[in-house]
């Protein structure tokens, strides 16, 4: 079981989150002016990293925010977390692939 | 090969047990093959196997990472069957289906195959109604399922605790040809049966990289071992499927999550089937060692960590303590991970890639040992035609461009 530092409320176990996924993927602006292969991108394609994996969690049974993580997937070990809307910490950037 | 059958048995029995020769050789890497597949699972071996049987091509090599069924092969719950919702994936598993009952006989090894029959518990309204579906549409395609009450299902498997529980049983789909067979014995089988037609298992040998011609087709691979060159390379390497692609700039529908299983202490033979129940989800059968073989679900998080979170298993050991209360007291003896690759519809992927060359069978996500020989033959037969057989021609990576699903996902109507 993780234990996961939620940037609003500190360090809570696994169960208490909701995992959202690959982070920083924007949907498209204009879906229609988006081709077949890009819209099918935005879905269903992801980078799978093994290493550094910039993600999304949910702390639904806490404050019920969204926040990012960096988590490397060869050891489960979480680098940071950070609010949304936010970059990874400085020190940490360029380390995910 | 030494061909195994019971002369041969009583025969080095009463030698001593000496004479018997290894079943593989340890073979070198070559300069070139006509085809290599990459990785040493059933699905790999398999394919390799089924290249130089089926098509006639002798030299291959399989190049293993690790250990030969050192991955999800010898790491899942050996559960086979083939009653799934949509024609595409009945045609598909069923093709398996029918090459397990004769697999046993085909490399002249024991895979251990038994048709002991799988029961997929029904708990609430929804349950049955979708069960029920997948019968008629089973039916319908040829694949036999068959509607169980309550006391049906206790009939076959009298431990079943079918009411005063949680989630009482309302009855239970049971197809009688699925069943289960020996992970390992499936590996070494297609090992040996592979090797027999000339090819080479390299073992420790990691894929480091592509070759790529002029024209962009792949011309070999680099490896922990040095270049191996191919014109032809069937990539069968699970969780790890999207980390290779990603080599020759091909971004895969596919996320690798862990997925655990454990086995109890062995005990005598109490448990005539496999059970499984999506709803509270649990998976369970017995093996022929005598071990209880509990399968979990995935973990939340994608992961290659080949372990996951405590409670995931705890929450199907659960499940079973409910459904069977005379395994609560039960001890468990191993518990492990593997690293699933799961595509967004839950189908898998077995086709050419946009590199020329270049072939997949990956996506099987939490499913992938029933449909080890039908997978290795498919993959085989597209590396061997450059196209994909009519049954694995609706498994491909653009069917996600196309809007082509194959949703078993919403058809299990399941949380994975």
């Amino acid at each position: 079981m993780l234990l996961i530092n939620c940037p609003y409320c500190g360090e809570r176990p696994e169960p208490e989150f909701v995992y959202g996924g690959q982070a920083h993927i924007a949907r498209p602006t204009d879906p229609r002016a988006c081709s077949d292969q890009q819209w099918a991108d935005y879905l269903y394609l992801r980078d799978n990293v093994k290493g550094v994996h910039n993600e999304r969690w949910r702390h639904t049974h806490g404050c019920g925010r969204f926040f990012n993580a960096l988590r490397d997937t060869t050891t489960d070990r979480f680098l940071a977390t950070y609010e949304v809307g936010h970059e990874p910490p400085a020190t940490l950037k360029g380390a995910h692939s | 090969m030494q061909r195994f059958s019971g002369l041969t048995l009583l025969r080095r029995g009463l030698s001593g047990q000496r004479g018997w020769q290894p079943q593989w050789r340890r073979a070198e890497p070559k300069p070139s093959y006509d085809a290599i597949i990459v990785g040493g699972g059933g699905h790999g071996l398999g394919a390799a196997y089924y290249l130089a049987k089926e098509h006639g091509l002798r030299r291959i090599a399989v190049v293993e990472k690790g250990w030969i069924g050192g991955g999800n092969t010898g790491r899942n719950t050996t559960i086979i069957r083939s009653n799934y919702l949509f024609d595409e994936s009945a045609a598909l598993y069923d093709h398996s289906v029918k090459l397990w009952e004769t697999l046993s006989q085909e490399l002249n090894y024991n895979v251990m195959f038994s048709q002991r029959g799988v029961m997929m518990l029904a708990h609430t309204v929804h349950d049955v109604q979708v069960s029920k579906r997948h019968i008629y549409a089973n039916r319908a395609n040829g694949v036999d399922n068959e509607w169980l009450s309550p006391d049906e299902a206790r009939r076959i498997c009298p431990l079943l605790k079918v009411d005063d529980i949680r989630f009482p049983v309302m009855g239970a789909a049971f197809q009688a040809r699925g069943g289960t067979a020996r992970h390992d014995a499936v590996a070494w089988g297609f090992a040996r049966a592979a090797d027999a037609l000339g090819v080479d298992i390299i073992e420790n040998c990691e894929v480091t990289g592509f070759l790529r011609d002029s024209n962009g087709a792949v011309a070999g691979i680099e490896t922990s071992r040095g270049v191996i060159r191919a014109p032809r390379i069937g990539v069968s390497a699970a969780g790890h499927t999207s980390v290779l692609l990603r080599m020759v700039d091909v971004r895969m529908p596919l996320e690798s999550y862990p997925l655990q299983a454990l086995v109890s202490e062995p005990v005598k033979p109490i448990f005539p089937c496999v059970v499984m129940s999506n709803t509270i989800h649990a998976y369970i059968s017995q093996s022929d060692k005598g071990e209880m073989v509990i399968g979990a679900g995935t973990d939340a998080y994608t992961s290659y960590t080949q372990r996951g979170g405590l409670h995931i298993s705890r929450h199907a050991l659960e499940a079973i303590c409910e459904l069977f209360p005379m395994f609560r007291r039960l001890r468990m003896m191993r518990a492990w991970g593997g690293i699933v690759d799961v595509t967004p519809d839950r189908s898998p992927i077995i086709a050419k890639t946009p590199v020329p060359g270049l072939y997949v069978n990956c996506g099987w996500g939490t499913g992938g040992f029933k449909a080890t020989p039908g997978a290795a033959n498919l993959l085989a037969w597209t590396i061997a035609h450059d196209d994909p057989h009519p049954i694995n021609a609706p498994f491909t990576i653009e069917r996600f461009r196309d809007g082509e699903l194959i949703d078993e996902a919403a058809a299990a109507a399941v949380a994975h």
